[in-house]
């Protein structure tokens, strides 16, 4: 046990001594929380809109006055023709543009809403705002609301993505490339003869990078709940033990990387290539696993951090309790062992 | 003397075993994939009704939703809390509660495009019903039914017309900054920088040297994008061409200038590495090549004026799918160059030829 720890602890001044990398490591999930909680949203804000009318009569004036008045739109200008407002919208001085008929007072004819569609989902939205605030439909049939997240914040859905991402990245990537630096530099064999068990030396490896995972977890979770205000929702006892099952499920995917490669920069490679790049894409973290081809659908039902990410959504934001996730839990505890028992497998006591 | 050592750096490319492949497998890859997966269509909401009020025009809507593209009927419940369930195991993204003839939408905003949009699109439907002679519509705003929208450039509502110039941009940025970045840090790790420290070959000329192949890989791949995204998804460049190439020089000169400053300020590729990533993973997503920029807070709206990757985000997209001309994005064109300039002059002054 003695030694076990002195091997812990040997690990842990590895990691402490370069000063750089923890910088990163602990720099980088607070940048990317104040990037993605704060500017990187799609919420409807500050719409620049060019008003397309010959004559401002009283209920055109009304209109304008209810969008300008609007937090979503900013009024840019007001000219004569369509055809100015589309060279206006051609030129990114303008998203949209409403023209008012010239008999719009008397409301035989309506007003049209020319919009930029080149990002699709951004001109539907402001299609429906605009409709909404120039309709103002005092009576409506159709209430809308939303759940758990009323003001549509983009940072509830990111910051579960986060934690599931730079969990993984820390978990696999520094294991897998501090276990193979060892194998790179010939100080691995130093470490199998000496008399403590192989197995042993392979866990004082991960322990340290367990305890710095769960740290990383908790400067998340503080932001989130301080900085961003996503609320916590549901209990942090369950949060927390689901992410111990999916750290684990991390660090036993970085020992079979670890036992696969042979030099860093292969290391380094395979967790960029096979871990990162199809996690921000096919995870479900920014893009909607939902829209993609079939073939790729079934390609993300392999990605372990696709059911993380949606168990910490169901459980951060929506608030259910375990019973909800339970078909995500077992998953991801049946990828863990079978990663674990792979990697164990594979794990060779001679070099 | 430039001929000269273009010939080697070409040379070295060749001959390593893994840069062609990285050149050229590599962007076929991100065009043939990528605008597939970049996709953040709202589409397959799966809808809960709820219909309390038991009437036949519950079951039209029913079929209306399920005729629609964008929603799959998931199922009658009887109650709300029934169909909160679902939504709580995510069987369901929205319920639609009929009571008293009207209308409550409770859509699922844990993804707040997803819920809003989808949201917006189901009370499209049950407008259009409400509108059926019911003795309902008059309740509705008779504005309503006179704003039309139109929508320009993109007619199909397409998110590949959206993506293909932004991956252009993500391309040009990996080849022609992090390549150039790692060659020189690799040889200063290798020592061989020292070799032709020594020689008489000037500053200028060994910094072209470096630069000038990724340029004209930049440029090939660049023109291998756009054919390919003609050929396999029919999207062609709406605006003159050589606006695109512009654009795309700009750029690279941006990225290689860069590049080259980072790798002057370290000393391994692992550094080397983190700082270009960070930097860049930051340039890009503040660039509003994914999300708009107008939306963000003021501070970080701040930050997109020095943003050369914004510039481009807005001209790529003005020029690839708007068809604007010059003129449309004389302002973006002149900023990215003066960014691009500045940042040159930057790296040639910091390369030192003694250590």
């Amino acid at each position: 046990m003695k030694q076990f720890i002195s091997f812990v602890i040997k690990e842990a001044k590895h990691i402490l001594r370069d000063k750089r990398t923890m910088l990163i490591l602990f720099g980088m999930p607070v940048v990317m929380m104040l990037l993605f909680g704060f500017a990187i949203t799609n919420d409807v804000r500050n719409v620049h809109t060019v008003v397309v009318t010959s004559q401002m009569d009283h209920l055109t004036r009304t209109a304008v006055e209810r969008l300008a008045a609007s937090e979503y739109f900013t009024i840019v200008k007001t000219v004569p023709t369509p055809k100015d407002a589309e060279w206006m919208i051609r030129s990114q001085k303008a998203d949209l543009a409403i023209v008012f008929a010239q008999d719009f007072a008397s409301k035989k004819s309506g007003a049209q809403f020319i919009v930029d569609g080149s990002d699709p989902n951004m001109a539907q939205q402001w299609t429906t705002y605009a409709q909404q605030v120039v309709a103002n439909p005092n009576v409506s049939l159709i209430s809308q609301k939303l759940l758990y997240n009323p003001r549509m914040k983009s940072a509830y859905n990111f910051v579960p993505a986060i934690m599931g991402m730079l969990l993984l990245l820390i978990c696999a990537m520094m294991t897998s490339v501090s276990i193979v630096r060892e194998k790179e530099r010939g100080t691995m064999e130093v470490l199998l003869v000496s008399p403590i068990k192989p197995l042993m030396i392979i866990v004082a490896k991960v322990v340290p990078y367990l305890l710095l995972a769960l740290a990383i977890l908790a400067v998340i979770l503080l932001m989130s709940a301080t900085v961003l205000n996503v609320p916590l929702q549901g209990g942090l006892g369950w949060i927390l033990v689901v992410s111990l099952i999916y750290i684990l499920l991390a660090l036993s995917l970085g020992l079979l990387i670890s036992n696969i490669a042979h030099t860093q920069f292969v290391a380094l490679l395979v967790s960029a290539m096979v871990l990162l790049l199809p996690t921000v894409m096919l995870s479900g973290m920014l893009f909607p696993v939902e829209s993609m081809p079939t073939i790729l659908q079934w390609i993300s039902a392999i990605i372990p951090p696709r059911y993380y990410i949606q168990a910490m959504r169901k459980l951060m934001i929506m608030g259910v309790g375990i019973q909800e996730v339970w078909q995500e839990v077992v998953i991801l505890i049946g990828m863990t062992s079978l990663l674990l028992v792979v990697s164990l497998k594979k794990f060779k006591t001679r070099l | 003397m430039i001929k000269y050592l273009l010939q080697k750096e070409f040379l070295q490319i060749r001959r390593n075993s893994f840069m062609p492949k990285i050149i050229f497998i590599f962007p076929i890859m991100v065009m043939c994939v990528m605008p597939w997966v970049m996709n953040q269509e709202v589409k397959n909401i799966r809808v809960d009704v709820v219909d309390i009020d038991h009437t036949s025009h519950s079951q039209q809507l029913v079929h209306q939703i399920e005729a629609s593209n964008y929603f799959i009927f998931n199922g009658q419940k009887a109650t709300y809390q029934e169909a909160m369930k679902d939504i709580e195991t995510s069987k369901a993204d929205i319920i639609l509660e009929i009571r008293d003839g009207k209308y409550l939408i409770a859509a699922n905003a844990v993804n707040g495009t997803k819920g809003s949009i989808g949201s917006a699109y189901l009370s499209q439907i049950v407008s259009g019903r409400s509108a059926l002679p019911l003795g309902l519509s008059k309740n509705l705003s008779p504005l309503t039914s006179h704003l039309s929208p139109l929508v320009l450039y993109n007619k199909l509502q397409s998110y590949k017309v959206f993506m293909i110039p932004a991956l252009m941009g993500i391309l040009m940025m990996m080849l022609c900054g992090f390549l150039p970045a790692l060659n020189i840090v690799g040889e200063k790790e290798k020592g061989t920088i020292e070799q032709i420290n020594v020689t008489p070959v000037s500053k200028w000329s060994f910094i072209l040297a470096k630069l000038i192949p990724y340029w004209i890989i930049g440029l090939v791949v660049l023109t291998l994008c756009l054919v390919l995204s003609w050929l396999v998804y029919g999207i062609t460049c709406q605006g003159p061409l050589w606006l695109v190439y512009l654009l795309a020089i700009l750029l690279a000169l941006f990225f290689s200038s860069f590049g080259l400053i980072v790798s002057n300020y370290s000393d391994t590729m692992q550094q080397a590495m983190l700082v270009m990533w960070f930097f860049v993973v930051c340039l890009m997503l503040l660039s509003g090549l994914f999300t708009p920029v107008r939306s963000m807070p003021d501070w970080a709206y701040l930050t997109t004026y020095i943003n050369p990757m914004h510039y481009f985000a807005d001209a790529i997209r003005t020029v690839f799918v708007r068809g604007g001309g010059l003129q449309a994005i004389a302002h973006q064109v002149l900023a990215l160059f003066c960014i691009a300039f500045a940042m040159a002059v930057w790296a040639v002054q910091s390369y030192k030829k003694n250590s």
